[in-house]
């Protein structure tokens, strides 16, 4: 008995559009039983988890707060994944980022507020992303090295360069020992944008990432590129796309925007480095652009559900001593769901009778 | 069972097998039968049906109709497993091998499980002996030329120990002495007593190595003969026809060379390629030249270099209105007055999954108004897709439909549509017509020549000669990746194209 | 001074063993062609369900077992996706992570805070007793010589049997192999499933023999190193053997490096095997473009032609 494969001739796109959803919905139906197995109310649960956190205007600012780095990084990874350039480096590439971008505000601790740190701060940050990033470009061009396997051993040695970083040469002498850096200036900080709350001009930033990345995969010839070369790249040859070159701009783009999600988190409610300094975000967007299915709406919206579900487990645990582990489990269950869902809109499933292949 | 006896009684007889796949007939009662020993050869141009018969032989595919005997008896085969155990035997154009294991593992990979590594090597020492087989068991293949590979697939056959050997084109990838060595190999396996089944399209070889021939045209068998007792032009007409080309009226006025290709030799880019042997090649303003070959002989080596996909080796070998143009890519080419259309619709001339404006935009956005600025301009690119689909007569279910929704001929149409319109100086197409239906046939033909008559030089790579004696001023043939000096339609005899086609005499001369 | 090195060496034995056992399940799994990024979630699920059997049911031998049962079971669910539904293996290696990690976490929160007696090394009368060398080859846990049977055994089976050639020649070309009439789909299942029995053993011995208890995060990115093993070791088993030992004496190393100062941090040491994975790569491919030692078809998903 085997599962067999069946290409659909015909997908509509508003199948395409409501298969995330089907796949959301399926998820959450999943996690009511484990909560009920917990010996929690199901609907309790999904009312804390879901329903509560867009109802309270602090915690929606927390929610754009958290979606703010998952939505850059995510949009970045468009470039690539649209091309079938797999950069699994985005964790590594965003703590490259937040080392370049720390060292202008890191080095004008304790002087007078200076206006152009932060964009400074900002763009060194997108640069060293983007430098990081154009390693397992290079390789793969020029050796044909697989870029998953380069990117993701890039994301240790970032780790360890941050970790050093941390606890030796830039860590705070007055620190007591903690291994982090100085903390920095106000001037070096994202302003924030609300008088209660912790929302900050990250979001914007956010926001206008997923804009110019709508534009430019859907109206400018570099993001055509991007698509015909992850659909046909024999025709992306025919249309006079060069592979190498689109690799490398793919890969420097897809860094530098992880590179930057990494110091505006840093500038925006961080305010220091330390050694854990992402807990897996360039992992998570992973997730938040397949529930996007790679399109820079559905990002902003997926970044929001993920987003949800972190708050809302921080505020289950509180109030319904539910584990924070179970968000965890949702996530993981909701992006298999995704999976299946997408692979759902392009095969039809049939089982079949018969031998094994 | 009643069984025919006899010692000159054939081995496998095929008996008026049909094969039919939708409206096409790929097999149109064929018989045919094969004596132990013997090396026959299967000849026929491309969609004579040769490979299906053969799949059928393999077990890969199940005739309609008709029957096999082996050894007197009827048979049904249900996997090429079958076909092996029976004692039938295929070696494949296409190499099934995995580059980074020994030769040693991929032969024993192939073989039903059972058989003892030790064992094996032995025996693949003794079949290199026996037939001439050099193999060396411990190299990993990726080191391997493509003859030494073949060898591989070889010995896997005959480790099995058919009585039936089928080679599929096995000289497509293999340098002249290869070819040799492959040969002797053949003629030890016959003296064994084992029937080998050869299919090709090279006169030269088949006359040398094979004993009979059955010649395929348009999925029957046309004839039976001793190769080395006729004449090759009598084989040649047999496999393309003879059929007199209708006269069109075209009006030949000799005008400027727009294309020109000069002495141009490239390596294979890969395993299974052909490499291009000096080839030169003029094209004028206002004439189709149509270049005649069966598929597999350099043709999309040519068109590669010809659009700019590949690079030319060297400066001065591809010329577009005398300019060098051989390094330049393919929207500098472009934007020079060329425009170009692979053979394939699906995945290189066009994509399906884009709509058809978008499709537009692939191939002439260095030509057109439509990407100002490197952003697109959407409703130019729709005005520019519509105006294809009403100048082609292209029927879509919308205008702004995936191409993919499009059937064959009308995406053929919207492709040919989208590089003539602008009217290009120059026009390289890959098999205009391939897989379509009549009436846009008809269109894109008409297309090219209006296209020609208003001054663009064309070149139409086609495998259907009945196309190029149609529309076509002179006519060119490649063969072994080389090209012959081109000959006006009207004076050449079809028979003689079909004989440089097989590679028989007046082939590859330099122009 | 021998008590020392002996005491080093034993503390890279104990974190070697679990990288070695997780890179040889994964290894087995790549060489067919499947990439599986969930090594730390199956791990994470070995620790937790093996430390709540074993408590529960008061034997570590079933926590094991269970452990081992867990592991196998979340990598169904990934080749169900990849293999099924032919979905891409990278987002469901890490969709397999992020699911084993809070799965474990919920199976494990009952336990933490307990803790059980460690799984005891083996003792053979007169040989362990042996001055020097006595604890030190025959006196080690039993997972030890579990591992380094499990290195000569997947060795011996991808080099020497039938079995392991038509592994191998799956994940170097699925086509050809599907073309020569191999079963691919049905051999990536059961490789995926060893790769999570292996995962969920190491699992098992880090919350039964090495801490011993249940604790969320205890894996501490192990699986990510065991991932990292497996492509530094260039899928070959037995330098897996040498990797893991190196890994583990450059994790051991990196505690002891504040007193040691080489003039190097101890993070360059931590970094080193990882840079050096990549420079062996390019070299690999620069001996012939685009050569690489990994799998053919690796991480690419076969849909059978029909």
């Amino acid at each position: 008995m085997r599962l067999e494969l069946i290409p659909r001739s015909d997908v509509s796109s508003l199948q395409r559009t409501l298969a995330p959803l089907w796949a959301i919905l399926i998820a959450l139906l999943m996690g009511g039983l484990i909560v009920a197995f917990l010996g929690r109310s199901p609907l309790a649960a999904f009312k804390v988890y879901f329903l509560e956190p867009l109802t309270d205007p602090w915690a929606l600012q927390e929610l754009a707060v958290k979606a703010t780095p998952l939505i850059i990084i995510a949009t970045g990874l468009v470039y690539c994944f649209r091309a079938n350039l797999w950069n699994i480096g985005a964790e590594g590439q965003l703590i490259v980022g937040t080392i370049f971008g720390s060292i202008v505000p890191l080095a004008t601790v304790g002087m007078e507020s200076t206006p152009w740190v932060l964009p400074v701060a900002l763009l060194l940050g997108a640069l060293g992303g983007a430098l990081y990033g154009s390693i397992p470009a290079f390789l793969r061009v020029r050796f044909g090295v697989s870029e998953i396997l380069v990117s993701l051993m890039l994301v240790y040695v970032a780790e360890l360069t941050l970790d050093y970083l941390v606890r030796g040469p830039w860590r705070d002498p007055k620190g007591f020992n903690f291994p982090t850096t100085p903390n920095f200036e106000s001037f070096a900080l994202l302003p924030n944008l609300a008088s209660e709350g912790r929302l900050h001009a990250g979001i914007i930033i956010a926001l206008l990432c997923a804009a110019v990345t709508w534009f430019v995969l859907n109206r400018t010839l570099f993001g055509f590129g991007i698509r015909v070369a992850g659909e046909a790249p024999r025709a992306a040859r025919f249309s006079g796309f060069n592979a190498n070159r689109m690799t490398i701009a793919a890969f420097m783009i897809s860094g530098g925007l992880a590179g930057l999600a990494g110091i505006v988190e840093v500038t925006g409610q961080i305010g220091q480095l330390k050694p854990a300094i992402s807990g897996g975000l360039g992992f998570t967007a992973i997730i938040v652009a397949y529930l996007g299915r790679l399109h820079p709406v559905g990002i902003v919206f997926g970044a929001f559900v993920i987003a949800l579900t972190v708050y809302g487990g921080e505020a289950a645990q509180i109030t319904l001593k539910l584990p924070l582990d179970l968000t965890r489990t949702f996530q993981g269950i909701l992006l298999f769901c995704v999976l299946a869902a997408d692979a759902l809109t392009t095969y039809k499933l049939r089982i079949v009778r018969g031998l094994h292949a | 069972m009643a069984e025919v006896e006899g010692a000159n009684a054939p081995l496998c007889v095929l008996d008026g097998i049909v094969k039919r796949f939708g409206d096409l007939t790929a097999n149109d009662h064929i018989s045919l039968s094969l004596r132990a020993g013997e090396i026959h050869a299967l000849l026929g141009e491309n969609g004579a049906g040769k490979s299906t018969l053969v799949k059928i032989l393999d077990g890969l595919l199940a005739p309609d109709e008709g029957r096999i005997l082996w050894q007197g008896r009827p048979i049904t085969l249900a996997s090429p497993e079958d076909a092996a155990t029976l004692g039938i035997g295929m070696v494949f154009q296409h190499f099934s091998l995995f580059d980074n294991l020994t030769v040693a593992e991929n032969i024993a990979v192939a073989m039903p499980a059972g058989v003892g590594l030790r064992v094996l090597n032995k025996r693949i020492m003794e079949l290199g002996e026996r037939y001439g087989l050099a193999l060396d068991p411990k190299r990993e293949v990726w080191t391997l030329s493509a003859g030494e590979r073949q060898r591989i697939e070889i010995v896997r056959a005959l480790l099995r120990e058919p009585k039936l050997l089928i080679l599929d084109e096995p000289t497509s990838v293999l340098t002249p002495q290869e070819a040799d060595t492959l040969f002797a190999t053949l003629e030890e396996l016959a003296r064994q007593g084992c029937a080998l089944l050869y299919i090709s399209h090279r006169l030269e070889e088949v006359t040398r190595l094979c004993d009979r021939a059955t010649i395929l045209r348009g999925g029957r068998v046309v004839a039976m003969c001793n190769p080395r007792e006729e004449t090759p032009q009598k084989i040649a007409s047999l496999m393309v026809g003879t059929a007199i080309p209708p006269l069109h009226d075209r009006d030949n006025r000799p005008a400027d060379v727009r294309l020109s290709l000069r002495r141009l030799n490239a390596a294979p880019a890969d395993l299974h390629g052909i490499a291009l042997k000096d080839v030169s090649l003029d094209v004028r303003g206002g004439e189709i030249l149509g270049l005649a070959g069966v598929a597999g002989n350099g043709q999309s080596e040519l068109f590669e270099i010809l659009s700019g996909e590949r690079a030319a080796p060297q400066r001065g070998m591809v010329l577009i209105d005398g300019e060098e143009c051989g390094l330049d890519g393919i929207d500098t080419r472009r934007r020079k007055g060329a425009a170009f259309l692979p053979e394939e619709r699906n995945g290189h001339a066009a994509v399906g999954a884009l709509s058809l404006p978008n499709n537009v935009v692939l191939s002439r956005h260095a030509t057109s108004d439509i990407a100002p600025r490197n952003v697109i301009a959407f409703d130019r690119a729709r005005a520019f897709s519509d105006a294809i689909i009403a100048k082609f007569d292209v029927r879509t279910p919308s205008p702004l439909a995936e191409a993919g929704k499009l059937s064959g001929g009308n995406l053929q149409k919207f492709v040919v549509g989208r590089e003539i319109i602008g009217n290009p100086r120059v026009l390289v197409i890959d098999n205009p017509t391939w897989g379509v239906d009549a009436g846009a046939a008809v269109l894109i033909r008409q297309a090219l020549i209006d296209l020609a008559a208003a001054g663009t030089a064309v070149l139409m790579i086609s495998q259907d000669l009945d196309e190029i004696f149609a529309i076509a001023d002179r006519i060119a043939v490649i063969h072994h990746g080389a090209v012959t000096a081109p000959r006006n339609v009207r004076t050449v005899a079809r028979e003689e194209i079909g004989l440089m086609m097989t590679g028989g005499q007046g082939a590859s001369h330099a122009a | 001074m021998i008590g020392f090195w002996e005491s080093i060496l034993l503390t890279v034995i104990t974190a070697a063993t679990p990288l070695l056992i997780a890179a040889l399940g994964e290894l087995i799994v790549e060489k067919s062609g499947v990439l599986n990024l969930g090594v730390e979630g199956m791990m994470a699920v070995g620790a937790s369900t093996g430390f709540a059997v074993a408590t529960l049911t008061d034997s570590s031998s079933i926590g094991v077992l269970a452990g081992i049962a867990a592991g196998m079971a979340l990598s169904l669910i990934f080749a169900l996706v990849t293999l099924g539904f032919a979905a891409n293996q990278v987002a469901a290696g890490l969709a397999l992570t992020i699911l084993g990690l809070g799965l474990a976490g919920l199976l494990g929160a009952k336990f933490v805070g307990t803790s059980r007696i460690a799984i005891p090394p083996i003792h053979i009368p007169g040989l362990s007793d042996l001055p020097g060398i006595g604890k030190l080859v025959f006196g080690q846990s039993p997972f030890f010589y579990l591992s380094v049977v499990l290195a000569v055994g997947v060795a011996w089976f991808l080099r020497r049997t039938r079995a392991g050639l038509s592994l191998r020649s799956i994940g170097e070309n699925h086509a050809s192999a599907h073309a020569l009439g191999l079963k691919v789909l049905r051999t990536r299942l059961l490789a995926i499933l060893f790769g999570g029995a292996c995962a969920g053993l190491a699992g098992a011995y880090l919350s039964l023999v090495y801490t011993p208890f249940w604790s969320p995060g205890m894996t501490a990115g192990r699986g990510w190193i065991a991932l990292a093993l497996v492509v530094f070791a260039s899928w070959l088993p037995l330098r897996v053997f040498l990797g893991a030992y190196l890994f583990g004496a450059a994790t051991i190393l990196q505690m002891h490096a504040q007193a040691a100062s080489m003039g190097l941090p101890s993070q360059a040491l931590s970094a080193f095997p990882y840079i050096a994975t990549i420079v062996a790569l390019v070299l690999i491919s620069m001996r012939r473009v685009g050569a690489t030692p990994a799998p053919g078809s690796l991480s690419t998903a076969f849909v059978p032609p029909r």
